[in-house]
């Protein structure tokens, strides 16, 4: 009977190597392609397709980043303050919302657990008139605040923090530190806190991924060159005259914005392959 | 476990009541704030006729339902169609390669090598700003891109296959994006949720003889049910907030002649254009819709409950193994 088994299996163990290779590839080729086009000059990139890099790396990096048109400088500073400040409203704010969830026992404490998970996967956009109109009449259009400030109230980041101290923080815990005469606030501060870093650090990189891909509100607030992020400069590479562009600059603006992504992603592939997962609400 | 401390620490949690409160409370005010009055103050301007026409702004004047009407006589339909038919180019085959590959790996007889590798590539595109990615696709399947430059050389075409301006091409790449961006996503929760079986299950199919296809639909499937109507949902509310990719890829215009435009682009269209009255009719069909689609998550992941504890001890015993 094993002998019998042993066969298919070992033929279904090399469709799985090729199927898994050929989705492998698609995955990386498109980046390679991008990395390579990113090393090379306009008039190479307009004469054909070429597996090898050029040598205009240093060039393009260059164009781009002195190009008066394309406030890339800006662009990242500003990218890097929204999805900054995004990744630690919506931490440090999930982490008191699940805690006061979690530790206390009040009326509204299970309506409050059941409104937030079903309004956990509402989509912004469907608010996007009012809070524009909204922005608009406390004169924050046009500025970043409005970018990051929604970031406060995070129902998925939520869900997680609150699967995360089910499991890892021991009410016992909580206990002998108000014994010990530590405030509510203290106990969260300093040994909440602490205890919840690897969720953190999860959910913050998540939090700041995606706020740094986001395009759609952003294009919307921000109008002035200088507060633009990088999602809206990318999009404005395409609706200017394309083919008067420099494609050599394209590839590289495209490779600024997603290459510190794919660099933190590698470093940290480990943790956040597991964060999809550990995290209540995807499990 | 709440009912034990509950009892314990009963006289103590009166006390301290007003620290949940406290806690909770900036979670409420942001969200009703940046998203509650919104949303009351965008069904309000849905029942208007308040729009710019140059630099005139006409109304806001009461107009009822014909904000709707208009919504409903005119395109919306087209558009839903789109999202719609893009959504499934999509998802079809995210779903069938996720199971696949999330019972590959799962599968102890195939002892497939490097999955921690293959998990972080097919991971990776999920994390990368879609408007980039189509920024990229846009480039490479331009007329003279490396794409047709390749398909060229190869001699599979005489002549560039206009991607772009061809409906099927168009949809196709959205498509092919989304599926790209989002079957390693799925993938991991589906393994997570495989892996979450009991193995002894598993060994009990196989001792009555059940080859790995048997297994799959009669054992895998049935079980992973909660979290497959979960990624089905999410992945159709993501649907509906398709945006950044069909915008960059077709620079807002939904060419070819506006098969590609989805809803969200469309709603776009109308918040650019300052068109009050319409941008809130379709937030409030797009709002009414995921609505719906919320309440089915909620009670997929409460009846997930029981079984994530179960799964829960069968990981631990695993572990022990």
């Amino acid at each position: 009977m094993r002998n019998q088994e042993a066969k298919p299996s070992y033929a279904r163990t090399v469709i799985a190597y090729i199927i898994l290779i050929i989705l492998a590839f698609l995955c990386l080729f498109f980046f390679y392609i991008l990395i390579v086009n990113a090393t090379r000059n306009h008039f190479e990139i307009q004469k054909g397709f070429s597996a090898l890099p050029g040598t205009s790396l240093v060039r393009n990096f260059e164009n781009v980043m002195n190009d008066a048109n394309i406030p890339v400088q800006s662009g990242l500073v500003n990218s890097l303050i929204v999805s900054g400040m995004s990744a630690l409203l919506a931490t440090y704010f999930s982490c008191l919302t699940s805690y006061g969830l979690y530790a206390y026992d009040f009326k509204l404490k299970k309506p409050a657990f059941v409104f937030i998970l079903l309004i956990m996967a509402m989509p912004t956009q469907v608010s996007a008139l009012g809070f524009l109109r909204l922005v608009d009449r406390m004169h924050m259009l046009d500025t970043l605040p409005p970018l990051f400030l929604p970031s406060i109230a995070a129902p998925a980041v939520f869900y997680f923090m609150h699967s995360y101290m089910q499991s890892n923080l021991p009410m016992e815990l909580i206990e002998a530190a108000r014994i010990d005469g530590s405030g509510e606030f203290r106990t969260f501060n300093r040994i909440v806190i602490p205890l919840m870093k690897p969720a953190i650090a999860v959910q913050a990189i998540f939090s700041f991924v995606s706020s740094w891909n986001n395009y759609f509100m952003p294009a919307l607030v921000i109008s002035s060159n200088n507060k633009k992020t990088l999602p809206i400069l990318i999009a404005a590479l395409r609706s200017a005259d394309f083919l008067k562009f420099d494609m050599g600059k394209v590839y590289m603006l495209i490779t600024i914005a997603i290459v510190p992504i794919i660099i933190v992603y590698i470093l940290l592939s480990k943790y956040i392959v597991a964060g999809v997962t550990l995290g209540g609400v995807k499990e | 476990m709440g009912d034990k401390q509950g009892r314990t620490a009963g006289h103590r949690t009166v006390s301290y009541a007003k620290y949940g409160y406290l806690f909770i409370l900036p979670f409420f005010i942001a969200f009703a704030v940046f998203q509650l009055i919104p949303l009351c103050s965008t069904i309000y301007y849905s029942f208007f006729e308040y729009y710019r026409s140059g630099l005139k702004v006409i109304g806001p004047s009461f107009v009822g339902l014909d904000n709707y009407k208009t919504l409903f006589t005119t395109d919306l339909g087209k558009y839903m169609g789109n999202t719609l038919i893009m959504w499934i180019i999509g998802f079809v085959p995210q779903i069938v390669v996720s199971l696949l590959l999330a019972a590959w790996f799962t599968d102890v007889r195939l002892r497939i090598k490097g999955k921690q590798f293959f998990k972080v590539v097919i991971y990776m595109p999920n994390l990368i700003m879609a408007s980039a990615f189509a920024m990229l696709f846009f480039a490479l399947f331009s007329d003279n891109g490396p794409v047709n430059s390749v398909l060229m050389a190869m001699g599979l075409r005489s002549e560039p296959f206009r991607f772009l301006s061809s409906v099927w091409g168009s949809r196709g790449l959205v498509g092919l994006m989304n599926f790209l961006m989002w079957f390693g996503n799925t993938t991991i929760l589906l393994m997570a949720a495989v892996m979450g079986i009991s193995p002894s299950l598993f060994e009990a199919a196989e001792i009555d003889g059940a080859g790995p296809v048997q297994i799959f639909f009669r054992v895998t499937l049935p079980l992973i049910r909660p979290i497959l109507v979960y990624v089905l949902i999410t992945s159709m509310i993501g649907g509906l907030q398709m945006f950044d990719v069909p915008q960059i890829l077709t620079n807002g215009e939904g060419s070819p002649s506006r098969t590609t435009m989805t809803m969200i682009m469309y709603l776009n269209k109308h918040l650019f254009s300052k068109n009050y009255g319409m941008a809130g009719a379709v937030s409030v069909v797009l709002f009414i819709l995921c609505a719906v689609l919320c309440v089915v998550i909620y009670f997929a992941l409460n009846s997930d409950n029981t079984g994530r504890q179960t799964r829960r001890h069968a990981r631990k015993r695993g572990a022990v193994k």
